[in-house]
Protein backbone atom coordinates (compact mmCIF):
# COMPACT_ATOMS: atom_id res chain seq x y z
CA UNK A 1 0.00 0.00 0.00
CA UNK A 2 2.63 2.12 1.02
CA UNK A 3 4.12 2.24 -2.59
CA UNK A 4 1.05 3.04 -4.37
CA UNK A 5 0.63 6.15 -6.33
CA UNK A 6 -1.93 8.64 -5.28
CA UNK A 7 -3.89 7.67 -7.96
CA UNK A 8 -3.67 4.13 -7.10
CA UNK A 9 -4.65 5.17 -3.75
CA UNK A 10 -7.54 6.73 -4.66
CA UNK A 11 -8.78 3.84 -6.70
CA UNK A 12 -8.55 1.77 -3.68
CA UNK A 13 -10.09 4.20 -1.24
CA UNK A 14 -13.40 4.01 -3.91
CA UNK A 15 -13.62 0.48 -4.77
CA UNK A 16 -13.53 0.30 -0.89
CA UNK A 17 -10.24 -2.01 -0.61
CA UNK A 18 -9.31 0.11 1.80
CA UNK A 19 -10.96 2.79 3.87
CA UNK A 20 -9.41 6.56 4.71
CA UNK A 21 -9.64 5.55 8.57
CA UNK A 22 -7.58 2.03 7.71
CA UNK A 23 -5.07 4.06 5.78
CA UNK A 24 -4.75 7.22 7.90
CA UNK A 25 -3.98 4.85 11.04
CA UNK A 26 -1.55 2.58 8.68
CA UNK A 27 0.30 6.06 8.50
CA UNK A 28 0.12 7.12 12.05
CA UNK A 29 1.27 3.72 12.84
CA UNK A 30 4.48 4.22 10.43
CA UNK A 31 5.21 7.72 11.80
CA UNK A 32 4.95 6.10 15.61
CA UNK A 33 7.25 3.76 14.79
CA UNK A 34 9.95 4.95 12.58
CA UNK A 35 9.54 8.89 13.02
CA UNK A 36 11.63 8.85 16.72
CA UNK A 37 14.57 8.10 14.26
CA UNK A 38 13.93 10.75 11.80
CA UNK A 39 12.27 13.67 13.37
CA UNK A 40 10.00 14.67 10.66
CA UNK A 41 7.00 15.40 12.09
CA UNK A 42 6.63 18.56 14.76
CA UNK A 43 2.63 17.73 15.38
CA UNK A 44 0.61 14.82 14.78
CA UNK A 45 -2.68 14.38 15.70
CA UNK A 46 -4.34 10.94 15.50
CA UNK A 47 -7.71 11.95 16.87
CA UNK A 48 -8.26 14.96 14.33
CA UNK A 49 -6.88 13.27 11.35
CA UNK A 50 -8.98 10.02 12.22
CA UNK A 51 -12.04 12.56 12.56
CA UNK A 52 -10.88 13.70 8.81
CA UNK A 53 -11.04 9.88 7.72
CA UNK A 54 -14.12 9.38 8.89
CA UNK A 55 -15.81 12.76 7.11
CA UNK A 56 -13.83 11.18 3.98
CA UNK A 57 -15.33 7.71 4.07
CA UNK A 58 -18.73 9.06 4.38
CA UNK A 59 -17.80 10.97 1.21
CA UNK A 60 -16.35 8.22 -0.76
CA UNK A 61 -19.48 6.14 0.22
CA UNK A 62 -21.58 8.20 -1.47
CA UNK A 63 -19.59 8.04 -4.36
CA UNK A 64 -18.55 11.76 -3.76
CA UNK A 65 -14.70 11.20 -3.68
CA UNK A 66 -12.58 13.10 -5.69
CA UNK A 67 -8.59 12.37 -6.53
CA UNK A 68 -7.53 12.94 -2.93
CA UNK A 69 -10.22 12.47 -1.31
CA UNK A 70 -9.52 10.30 2.10
CA UNK A 71 -5.57 10.39 1.17
CA UNK A 72 -3.54 11.28 3.92
CA UNK A 73 -1.43 14.36 3.23
CA UNK A 74 1.79 15.93 5.39
CA UNK A 75 1.33 19.64 5.47
CA UNK A 76 4.72 21.70 6.09
CA UNK A 77 4.07 23.39 9.70
CA UNK A 78 4.71 26.49 7.82
CA UNK A 79 0.56 26.41 7.02
CA UNK A 80 -1.63 27.76 9.34
CA UNK A 81 -4.11 24.97 10.36
CA UNK A 82 -7.00 25.75 12.63
CA UNK A 83 -6.61 24.29 16.22
CA UNK A 84 -2.65 22.62 14.84
CA UNK A 85 0.36 24.03 16.69
CA UNK A 86 1.53 26.23 13.38
CA UNK A 87 4.94 26.58 14.85
CA UNK A 88 7.22 27.41 11.52
CA UNK A 89 9.77 25.68 13.42
CA UNK A 90 10.50 27.97 15.58
CA UNK A 91 10.51 28.81 19.54
CA UNK A 92 8.91 32.42 18.75
CA UNK A 93 5.44 30.27 17.60
CA UNK A 94 6.36 27.23 19.74
CA UNK A 95 2.61 28.34 21.14
CA UNK A 96 0.63 29.30 18.48
CA UNK A 97 -2.51 27.00 17.58
CA UNK A 98 -3.36 28.94 14.60
CA UNK A 99 -7.26 30.11 14.56
CA UNK A 100 -7.44 29.94 10.91
CA UNK A 101 -6.98 27.43 8.10
CA UNK A 102 -4.08 28.64 5.34
CA UNK A 103 -6.31 28.49 1.83
CA UNK A 104 -3.82 25.43 1.05
CA UNK A 105 -4.76 23.71 4.12
CA UNK A 106 -8.47 24.84 3.08
CA UNK A 107 -8.28 23.66 -0.08
CA UNK A 108 -6.56 20.31 0.65
CA UNK A 109 -9.87 19.68 3.47
CA UNK A 110 -12.69 20.53 0.03
CA UNK A 111 -10.44 17.89 -1.81
CA UNK A 112 -11.61 15.62 1.21
CA UNK A 113 -7.75 15.00 1.96
CA UNK A 114 -6.84 14.11 5.49
CA UNK A 115 -3.92 16.05 7.52
CA UNK A 116 -1.69 13.23 8.81
CA UNK A 117 0.82 16.06 10.64
CA UNK A 118 2.76 19.29 10.53
CA UNK A 119 5.95 18.53 9.30
CA UNK A 120 9.49 19.91 10.45
CA UNK A 121 11.48 22.30 9.11
CA UNK A 122 14.27 25.17 9.28
CA UNK A 123 12.94 27.73 11.48
CA UNK A 124 10.96 30.36 9.60
CA UNK A 125 11.67 28.69 5.99
CA UNK A 126 15.10 29.64 6.49
CA UNK A 127 18.57 27.22 5.74
CA UNK A 128 19.15 23.98 3.31
CA UNK A 129 19.22 21.42 6.00
CA UNK A 130 16.93 21.60 8.58
CA UNK A 131 19.38 21.99 11.40
CA UNK A 132 18.07 25.52 12.23
CA UNK A 133 14.52 24.29 13.63
CA UNK A 134 13.68 24.67 17.14
CA UNK A 135 12.63 21.47 17.10
CA UNK A 136 16.18 19.66 16.41
CA UNK A 137 17.31 18.57 13.15
CA UNK A 138 15.68 16.20 10.80
CA UNK A 139 17.83 12.69 9.45
CA UNK A 140 17.52 11.80 5.89
CA UNK A 141 16.03 8.64 5.46
CA UNK A 142 18.89 7.41 3.03
CA UNK A 143 21.77 8.07 5.68
CA UNK A 144 20.50 9.21 9.29
CA UNK A 145 23.92 10.46 9.70
CA UNK A 146 23.21 13.25 6.89
CA UNK A 147 20.52 16.36 6.39
CA UNK A 148 17.51 16.12 4.31
CA UNK A 149 18.25 19.47 3.02
CA UNK A 150 15.86 22.06 3.65
CA UNK A 151 14.02 24.22 4.11
CA UNK A 152 11.37 21.74 3.66
CA UNK A 153 13.58 18.81 5.32
CA UNK A 154 10.69 17.31 7.78
CA UNK A 155 8.22 16.90 4.25
CA UNK A 156 11.32 15.25 2.81
CA UNK A 157 12.58 12.61 5.35
CA UNK A 158 8.35 11.82 5.86
CA UNK A 159 7.54 10.71 2.49
CA UNK A 160 11.21 9.22 1.56
CA UNK A 161 10.72 7.24 4.46
CA UNK A 162 7.11 6.42 3.53
CA UNK A 163 6.01 8.24 6.47
CA UNK A 164 3.07 9.71 4.07
CA UNK A 165 1.98 9.75 0.83
CA UNK A 166 2.80 13.08 0.03
CA UNK A 167 3.55 16.41 1.13
CA UNK A 168 3.85 19.79 0.57
CA UNK A 169 6.39 22.52 0.83
CA UNK A 170 7.46 26.17 0.20
CA UNK A 171 10.39 26.90 -1.96
CA UNK A 172 11.91 31.04 -1.33
CA UNK A 173 15.25 30.05 -2.82
CA UNK A 174 15.67 25.83 -3.24
CA UNK A 175 13.46 24.97 -0.55
CA UNK A 176 11.66 22.04 -2.32
CA UNK A 177 13.67 21.86 -4.54
CA UNK A 178 16.87 20.82 -2.90
CA UNK A 179 15.01 18.57 -0.24
CA UNK A 180 13.47 16.55 -3.18
CA UNK A 181 17.22 15.93 -4.63
CA UNK A 182 18.68 14.42 -1.12
CA UNK A 183 15.89 12.35 -0.78
CA UNK A 184 14.82 11.19 -3.31
CA UNK A 185 11.53 12.85 -4.40
CA UNK A 186 9.99 14.61 -6.93
CA UNK A 187 9.33 18.47 -5.97
CA UNK A 188 7.69 21.35 -7.78
CA UNK A 189 7.95 25.07 -6.92
CA UNK A 190 5.25 26.25 -9.07
CA UNK A 191 5.15 29.96 -10.98
CA UNK A 192 5.00 32.42 -8.81
CA UNK A 193 1.67 33.26 -7.32
CA UNK A 194 0.14 30.17 -9.05
CA UNK A 195 -0.51 29.10 -5.36
CA UNK A 196 -2.42 31.05 -2.48
CA UNK A 197 0.53 32.57 -0.14
CA UNK A 198 -2.24 33.14 2.36
CA UNK A 199 -1.84 31.83 6.05
CA UNK A 200 1.31 30.76 4.72
CA UNK A 201 3.38 32.59 7.39
CA UNK A 202 5.55 34.75 5.07
CA UNK A 203 9.84 34.58 4.69
CA UNK A 204 10.26 36.48 1.58
CA UNK A 205 7.00 37.55 0.49
CA UNK A 206 8.24 38.08 -3.68
CA UNK A 207 10.02 34.56 -3.55
CA UNK A 208 7.78 32.38 -1.76
CA UNK A 209 5.56 30.00 -3.12
CA UNK A 210 4.49 26.59 -2.14
CA UNK A 211 4.37 23.67 -4.34
CA UNK A 212 4.31 19.69 -3.57
CA UNK A 213 6.73 17.62 -2.29
CA UNK A 214 6.03 13.79 -3.76
CA UNK A 215 7.50 10.30 -5.37
CA UNK A 216 6.35 11.35 -8.56
CA UNK A 217 5.71 13.67 -11.25
CA UNK A 218 2.26 12.48 -11.42
CA UNK A 219 1.58 12.51 -7.86
CA UNK A 220 2.28 16.03 -7.84
CA UNK A 221 0.36 16.70 -10.67
CA UNK A 222 -2.72 15.55 -8.50
CA UNK A 223 -1.41 17.76 -5.39
CA UNK A 224 -0.91 21.14 -7.48
CA UNK A 225 -4.58 20.25 -8.67
CA UNK A 226 -5.78 20.68 -5.42
CA UNK A 227 -3.27 23.61 -4.24
CA UNK A 228 -3.25 26.12 -7.22
CA UNK A 229 -5.89 28.43 -8.02
CA UNK A 230 -6.61 32.17 -7.11
CA UNK A 231 -7.50 33.65 -3.73
CA UNK A 232 -8.49 36.91 -3.91
CA UNK A 233 -6.91 37.15 0.12
CA UNK A 234 -3.42 36.87 -1.49
CA UNK A 235 -2.95 40.22 -3.45
CA UNK A 236 -0.14 38.88 -5.30
CA UNK A 237 -2.40 35.34 -6.35
CA UNK A 238 -2.54 35.87 -10.42
CA UNK A 239 -6.58 35.25 -11.63
CA UNK A 240 -5.95 32.88 -14.70
CA UNK A 241 -8.43 30.39 -15.67
CA UNK A 242 -8.06 26.94 -14.07
CA UNK A 243 -5.86 24.46 -15.25
CA UNK A 244 -5.33 20.48 -15.11
CA UNK A 245 -1.85 19.86 -14.53
CA UNK A 246 -2.19 16.69 -15.10
CA UNK A 247 -3.49 17.09 -18.98
CA UNK A 248 0.04 16.53 -21.03
CA UNK A 249 1.11 13.56 -19.06
CA UNK A 250 -2.42 11.94 -19.67
CA UNK A 251 -2.17 12.74 -23.49
CA UNK A 252 -1.45 9.27 -25.43
CA UNK A 253 2.48 9.30 -26.52
CA UNK A 254 4.99 7.40 -28.59
CA UNK A 255 8.08 5.90 -28.39
CA UNK A 256 9.38 9.24 -28.63
CA UNK A 257 7.42 11.30 -25.96
CA UNK A 258 9.33 14.12 -25.62
CA UNK A 259 9.86 14.20 -29.66
CA UNK A 260 10.54 18.34 -30.48
CA UNK A 261 11.17 19.30 -27.19
CA UNK A 262 14.39 21.71 -26.89
CA UNK A 263 15.96 21.35 -23.39
CA UNK A 264 18.28 24.17 -22.42
CA UNK A 265 21.77 23.43 -21.18
CA UNK A 266 23.23 26.55 -19.36
CA UNK A 267 26.64 26.12 -19.33
CA UNK A 268 26.45 27.89 -15.94
CA UNK A 269 25.28 24.84 -14.30
CA UNK A 270 27.97 22.79 -16.09
CA UNK A 271 31.00 24.57 -14.74
CA UNK A 272 33.12 24.38 -11.57
CA UNK A 273 31.12 23.78 -8.26
CA UNK A 274 29.33 20.80 -8.84
CA UNK A 275 30.73 17.63 -7.55
CA UNK A 276 31.46 15.30 -10.58
CA UNK A 277 29.74 12.01 -9.21
CA UNK A 278 26.54 14.27 -8.90
CA UNK A 279 27.45 15.55 -12.84
CA UNK A 280 27.79 12.53 -14.13
CA UNK A 281 24.84 11.52 -13.36
CA UNK A 282 23.20 14.41 -14.62
CA UNK A 283 24.89 13.76 -18.13
CA UNK A 284 23.10 10.52 -18.00
CA UNK A 285 19.84 11.76 -17.92
CA UNK A 286 20.72 13.96 -20.60
CA UNK A 287 21.26 10.93 -22.67
CA UNK A 288 18.02 9.03 -21.15
CA UNK A 289 16.11 12.63 -22.47
CA UNK A 290 17.88 12.28 -26.17
CA UNK A 291 16.31 8.68 -26.22
CA UNK A 292 13.11 10.09 -25.47
CA UNK A 293 13.72 12.28 -28.80
CA UNK A 294 14.56 15.35 -27.09
CA UNK A 295 17.28 17.92 -28.02
CA UNK A 296 19.82 19.43 -26.50
CA UNK A 297 20.78 23.54 -27.23
CA UNK A 298 23.27 25.43 -25.08
CA UNK A 299 22.11 28.58 -23.59
CA UNK A 300 23.66 31.22 -21.43
CA UNK A 301 22.56 32.33 -17.89
CA UNK A 302 25.48 35.23 -17.59
CA UNK A 303 24.11 36.57 -14.81
CA UNK A 304 23.25 33.51 -12.33
CA UNK A 305 26.85 33.56 -10.89
CA UNK A 306 25.17 36.70 -9.46
CA UNK A 307 21.77 35.01 -7.75
CA UNK A 308 23.26 34.13 -4.78
CA UNK A 309 24.68 37.70 -3.81
CA UNK A 310 21.54 39.07 -5.06
CA UNK A 311 19.40 36.77 -2.52
CA UNK A 312 20.69 37.43 0.15
CA UNK A 313 20.29 40.99 0.10
CA UNK A 314 16.34 40.32 -0.88
CA UNK A 315 15.48 37.80 1.00
CA UNK A 316 16.85 38.97 4.44
CA UNK A 317 15.51 42.48 3.29
CA UNK A 318 12.06 41.06 3.10
CA UNK A 319 12.34 38.84 5.81
CA UNK A 320 13.09 41.69 8.48
CA UNK A 321 10.11 43.48 7.60
CA UNK A 322 7.79 40.19 7.22
CA UNK A 323 9.10 38.75 10.49
CA UNK A 324 8.64 42.27 12.25
CA UNK A 325 5.10 41.20 13.51
CA UNK A 326 6.78 38.99 15.95
CA UNK A 327 6.77 41.24 18.71
CA UNK A 328 5.18 39.19 21.98
CA UNK A 329 2.25 41.46 21.32
CA UNK A 330 -0.59 39.76 19.67
CA UNK A 331 1.07 36.18 19.04
CA UNK A 332 3.58 34.11 19.94
CA UNK A 333 6.90 33.99 22.66
CA UNK A 334 7.00 36.81 25.36
CA UNK A 335 9.70 36.82 27.27
CA UNK A 336 9.11 36.12 30.67
CA UNK A 337 10.86 39.38 32.14
CA UNK A 338 11.20 43.12 30.90
CA UNK A 339 11.17 46.89 32.20
CA UNK A 340 9.43 48.43 29.51
CA UNK A 341 7.89 48.39 26.15
CA UNK A 342 11.94 48.43 24.17
CA UNK A 343 12.97 45.31 26.39
CA UNK A 344 9.82 43.71 26.01
CA UNK A 345 10.24 43.70 22.36
CA UNK A 346 13.99 42.83 22.15
CA UNK A 347 13.95 40.03 24.55
CA UNK A 348 11.10 37.97 22.82
CA UNK A 349 12.85 38.35 19.88
CA UNK A 350 16.16 37.84 21.17
CA UNK A 351 15.08 34.91 22.80
CA UNK A 352 12.23 33.50 20.88
CA UNK A 353 14.21 33.55 17.53
CA UNK A 354 17.11 31.49 16.67
CA UNK A 355 20.93 32.45 15.38
CA UNK A 356 20.29 31.84 11.84
CA UNK A 357 16.67 34.03 11.73
CA UNK A 358 18.38 36.45 13.80
CA UNK A 359 21.68 36.60 11.52
CA UNK A 360 18.55 37.37 8.27
CA UNK A 361 16.86 39.89 10.12
CA UNK A 362 19.83 41.95 10.82
CA UNK A 363 21.29 41.86 7.50
CA UNK A 364 17.96 42.73 6.14
CA UNK A 365 17.84 45.99 8.27
CA UNK A 366 20.84 46.46 7.64
CA UNK A 367 20.46 46.59 3.70
CA UNK A 368 17.05 48.95 3.87
CA UNK A 369 18.72 51.21 6.55
CA UNK A 370 19.39 55.00 5.62
CA UNK A 371 22.32 55.21 2.99
CA UNK A 372 22.73 51.56 2.17
CA UNK A 373 19.11 50.95 0.55
CA UNK A 374 20.52 51.74 -3.26
CA UNK A 375 23.59 50.23 -2.95
CA UNK A 376 22.33 46.89 -1.87
CA UNK A 377 18.57 46.75 -2.33
CA UNK A 378 17.72 48.59 -5.16
CA UNK A 379 20.97 47.26 -6.63
CA UNK A 380 19.89 43.74 -6.00
CA UNK A 381 16.58 43.94 -7.50
CA UNK A 382 18.34 45.59 -10.63
CA UNK A 383 20.35 42.32 -10.41
CA UNK A 384 17.13 40.49 -10.35
CA UNK A 385 16.00 41.49 -13.39
CA UNK A 386 19.26 41.16 -15.34
CA UNK A 387 18.42 36.93 -14.05
CA UNK A 388 15.19 37.38 -15.00
CA UNK A 389 15.96 38.99 -18.69
CA UNK A 390 18.78 35.57 -19.25
CA UNK A 391 16.45 33.49 -18.73
CA UNK A 392 13.69 34.94 -20.93
CA UNK A 393 16.48 34.95 -23.78
CA UNK A 394 16.98 31.48 -23.00
CA UNK A 395 13.18 30.39 -23.36
CA UNK A 396 13.63 31.99 -26.96
CA UNK A 397 16.37 29.02 -28.18
CA UNK A 398 14.37 26.23 -25.65
CA UNK A 399 11.08 24.94 -23.99
CA UNK A 400 12.93 23.70 -21.22
CA UNK A 401 16.41 24.51 -18.82
CA UNK A 402 17.69 21.55 -17.31
CA UNK A 403 20.63 21.32 -14.73
CA UNK A 404 21.43 20.26 -11.41
CA UNK A 405 19.88 20.72 -8.21
CA UNK A 406 22.13 20.84 -5.79
CA UNK A 407 25.90 20.70 -6.12
CA UNK A 408 26.43 17.92 -3.80
CA UNK A 409 24.51 15.03 -2.38
CA UNK A 410 22.78 15.23 1.04
CA UNK A 411 25.78 16.10 3.27
CA UNK A 412 26.22 15.19 7.02
CA UNK A 413 24.76 16.42 9.99
CA UNK A 414 26.76 19.70 11.60
CA UNK A 415 29.23 20.05 8.37
CA UNK A 416 28.06 23.27 7.33
CA UNK A 417 26.18 24.60 10.52
CA UNK A 418 28.47 26.78 11.62
CA UNK A 419 29.13 28.42 8.20
CA UNK A 420 26.09 30.20 6.80
CA UNK A 421 27.84 30.98 3.50
CA UNK A 422 28.95 27.51 2.59
CA UNK A 423 24.76 26.26 3.74
CA UNK A 424 24.20 29.36 1.11
CA UNK A 425 26.04 28.18 -1.56
CA UNK A 426 24.07 24.43 -1.29
CA UNK A 427 22.00 26.38 -3.34
CA UNK A 428 23.41 28.17 -6.21
CA UNK A 429 21.23 26.24 -8.87
CA UNK A 430 17.98 26.95 -7.08
CA UNK A 431 18.24 30.22 -6.28
CA UNK A 432 17.84 32.43 -9.73
CA UNK A 433 14.58 30.49 -10.16
CA UNK A 434 12.99 32.11 -7.57
CA UNK A 435 14.54 35.46 -8.43
CA UNK A 436 12.54 35.23 -12.04
CA UNK A 437 9.34 33.99 -10.57
CA UNK A 438 9.67 30.48 -12.63
CA UNK A 439 7.98 27.46 -11.96
CA UNK A 440 11.17 24.68 -11.62
CA UNK A 441 11.20 21.29 -10.54
CA UNK A 442 13.28 18.36 -9.27
CA UNK A 443 13.22 14.90 -9.98
CA UNK A 444 15.54 11.90 -9.18
CA UNK A 445 18.28 11.06 -11.56
CA UNK A 446 20.38 8.07 -9.61
CA UNK A 447 22.28 7.63 -6.72
CA UNK A 448 26.08 8.57 -5.73
CA UNK A 449 27.96 6.39 -3.26
CA UNK A 450 24.26 4.69 -2.09
CA UNK A 451 23.18 9.10 -2.02
CA UNK A 452 20.47 10.22 -4.29
CA UNK A 453 21.01 13.14 -7.15
CA UNK A 454 18.36 15.52 -7.98
CA UNK A 455 17.89 16.28 -11.92
CA UNK A 456 16.25 19.97 -11.83
CA UNK A 457 13.98 20.93 -14.75
CA UNK A 458 13.24 24.54 -15.15
CA UNK A 459 10.23 25.79 -17.38
CA UNK A 460 9.03 29.40 -18.66
CA UNK A 461 5.90 30.85 -16.69
CA UNK A 462 2.74 28.91 -16.30
CA UNK A 463 4.54 25.97 -17.92
CA UNK A 464 3.98 23.71 -15.13
CA UNK A 465 1.75 21.11 -16.97
CA UNK A 466 4.47 20.85 -19.70
CA UNK A 467 7.59 20.19 -17.03
CA UNK A 468 5.43 17.60 -15.34
CA UNK A 469 5.03 15.72 -18.47
CA UNK A 470 8.69 16.11 -18.84
CA UNK A 471 9.30 15.17 -15.80
CA UNK A 472 6.93 12.32 -16.24
CA UNK A 473 8.41 11.13 -19.34
CA UNK A 474 12.12 10.54 -17.64
CA UNK A 475 10.56 8.33 -14.64
CA UNK A 476 8.52 6.41 -16.90
CA UNK A 477 11.31 5.02 -18.91
CA UNK A 478 14.00 5.58 -15.88
CA UNK A 479 12.49 4.71 -12.14
CA UNK A 480 14.91 6.01 -10.16
CA UNK A 481 11.80 7.61 -7.89
CA UNK A 482 10.62 4.22 -7.26
CA UNK A 483 13.71 3.67 -5.01
CA UNK A 484 12.96 3.16 -1.42
CA UNK A 485 15.15 3.96 1.25
CA UNK A 486 15.29 1.03 3.35
CA UNK A 487 14.88 0.60 7.38
CA UNK A 488 11.33 1.61 7.20
CA UNK A 489 9.29 -1.58 6.57
CA UNK B 1 33.53 46.76 2.89
CA UNK B 2 33.15 45.57 6.50
CA UNK B 3 30.73 46.20 9.51
CA UNK B 4 32.03 47.41 12.96
CA UNK B 5 31.05 46.37 16.11
CA UNK B 6 29.37 49.44 16.94
CA UNK B 7 27.23 49.03 13.58
CA UNK B 8 25.88 45.35 14.92
CA UNK B 9 24.09 46.83 17.95
CA UNK B 10 22.75 49.36 15.97
CA UNK B 11 21.45 47.25 13.62
CA UNK B 12 20.33 45.12 16.74
CA UNK B 13 18.20 48.01 18.34
CA UNK B 14 16.41 48.84 14.81
CA UNK B 15 15.40 45.14 14.45
CA UNK B 16 14.80 45.14 18.35
CA UNK B 17 17.06 42.01 18.65
CA UNK B 18 18.47 42.27 22.53
CA UNK B 19 22.35 41.61 21.69
CA UNK B 20 24.68 40.88 24.37
CA UNK B 21 29.02 42.03 23.98
CA UNK B 22 29.78 37.88 23.58
CA UNK B 23 26.90 37.72 20.76
CA UNK B 24 27.73 40.94 19.04
CA UNK B 25 31.04 40.26 18.05
CA UNK B 26 30.38 36.43 17.27
CA UNK B 27 27.16 37.93 15.21
CA UNK B 28 29.90 41.00 13.53
CA UNK B 29 32.64 38.01 12.09
CA UNK B 30 29.25 35.98 10.58
CA UNK B 31 27.84 39.02 9.12
CA UNK B 32 31.29 39.95 7.91
CA UNK B 33 31.56 36.66 5.82
CA UNK B 34 27.77 37.24 4.33
CA UNK B 35 28.62 40.63 3.45
CA UNK B 36 31.65 39.55 1.64
CA UNK B 37 29.37 37.18 -0.84
CA UNK B 38 26.76 40.41 -1.14
CA UNK B 39 29.82 42.53 -1.84
CA UNK B 40 30.52 40.78 -6.05
CA UNK B 41 27.21 42.64 -6.85
CA UNK B 42 28.91 45.71 -6.19
CA UNK B 43 30.63 45.73 -9.02
CA UNK B 44 28.18 45.46 -11.98
CA UNK B 45 27.48 47.96 -13.75
CA UNK B 46 23.22 48.16 -13.83
CA UNK B 47 22.97 51.60 -14.71
CA UNK B 48 19.56 52.07 -16.71
CA UNK B 49 18.19 49.05 -15.25
CA UNK B 50 14.51 49.19 -13.71
CA UNK B 51 14.65 47.43 -10.50
CA UNK B 52 12.68 44.25 -10.27
CA UNK B 53 10.62 44.26 -6.95
CA UNK B 54 8.42 41.55 -8.21
CA UNK B 55 8.34 38.49 -9.92
CA UNK B 56 5.66 39.28 -12.16
CA UNK B 57 5.10 43.04 -12.51
CA UNK B 58 1.37 43.35 -11.91
CA UNK B 59 -0.28 46.41 -10.88
CA UNK B 60 -2.01 45.76 -7.20
CA UNK B 61 -5.37 44.77 -7.72
CA UNK B 62 -7.89 47.25 -5.99
CA UNK B 63 -10.86 46.77 -4.44
CA UNK B 64 -13.24 48.16 -2.23
CA UNK B 65 -12.25 49.92 1.20
CA UNK B 66 -14.89 47.84 3.20
CA UNK B 67 -15.02 45.10 5.36
CA UNK B 68 -14.73 41.52 3.03
CA UNK B 69 -15.98 39.27 5.88
CA UNK B 70 -18.67 40.14 8.51
CA UNK B 71 -18.45 38.74 12.29
CA UNK B 72 -15.18 39.88 12.28
CA UNK B 73 -15.72 41.39 16.43
CA UNK B 74 -16.94 38.14 16.92
CA UNK B 75 -13.53 36.29 15.55
CA UNK B 76 -11.67 39.07 18.21
CA UNK B 77 -12.04 36.68 20.86
CA UNK B 78 -10.42 33.79 19.28
CA UNK B 79 -7.61 35.89 17.68
CA UNK B 80 -7.33 37.20 21.08
CA UNK B 81 -7.02 33.53 22.51
CA UNK B 82 -3.60 33.15 21.26
CA UNK B 83 -2.33 37.00 22.41
CA UNK B 84 0.23 36.40 25.82
CA UNK B 85 -1.97 39.10 27.89
CA UNK B 86 -5.37 40.71 26.61
CA UNK B 87 -8.55 42.57 28.80
CA UNK B 88 -11.64 43.52 27.36
CA UNK B 89 -10.72 43.00 23.80
CA UNK B 90 -7.19 44.82 24.11
CA UNK B 91 -3.46 43.57 23.68
CA UNK B 92 -1.76 44.88 26.76
CA UNK B 93 1.77 46.10 26.80
CA UNK B 94 4.04 47.41 29.41
CA UNK B 95 3.42 50.97 30.47
CA UNK B 96 4.38 53.30 27.48
CA UNK B 97 3.49 56.79 28.31
CA UNK B 98 4.25 57.95 31.80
Amino acid sequence: MIERSLHELARALASKEISSVELTQLYLDRIASHDPRLNAYISVDPERSLAQARQADARLAKGEGGPLTGIPIAQKDIFCAKDWLTSCGSKMLSNFISPYDATVIRRFAEAGAVLLGKTNMDEFAMGSSNETSFYGPVRNPWRLDCVPGGSSGGSAAAVAARLCPAATGTDTGGSIRQPAALCNLTGLKPTYGVVSRWGMIAFASSLDQAGPLARSATDCAALLNAMAGFDERDSTSLDRPGEDYARDIAAPAGAKPLAGLRIGLPKEFFGEGCRPEVMRLIDAAIAGYRELGATTVAVDLPNMKLSVAAYYVIAPAEASSNLARFDGVRYGYRAPEYRDLNEMYGRSRAQGFGAEVKRRILVGTYVLSHGYYDAYYLQAQRIRRLIAGDFAEAFRHCDVILGPTSPTTAFRLGEKASDPVQMYLSDIYTIAVNLAGLPGMSIPCGFADGLPVGLQLIGDYFTEARLLNVAHRYQHANPWHRQAPTGFV
Amino acid sequence: MSLTLEQVHRVAHLARIEISDVEAGHTLDRLNEIFALIEEMQAVDTQGIEPMAHAQDLAQRLREDCPLESGRLAMRDVFQAVAPETEAGLYLVPKVIE
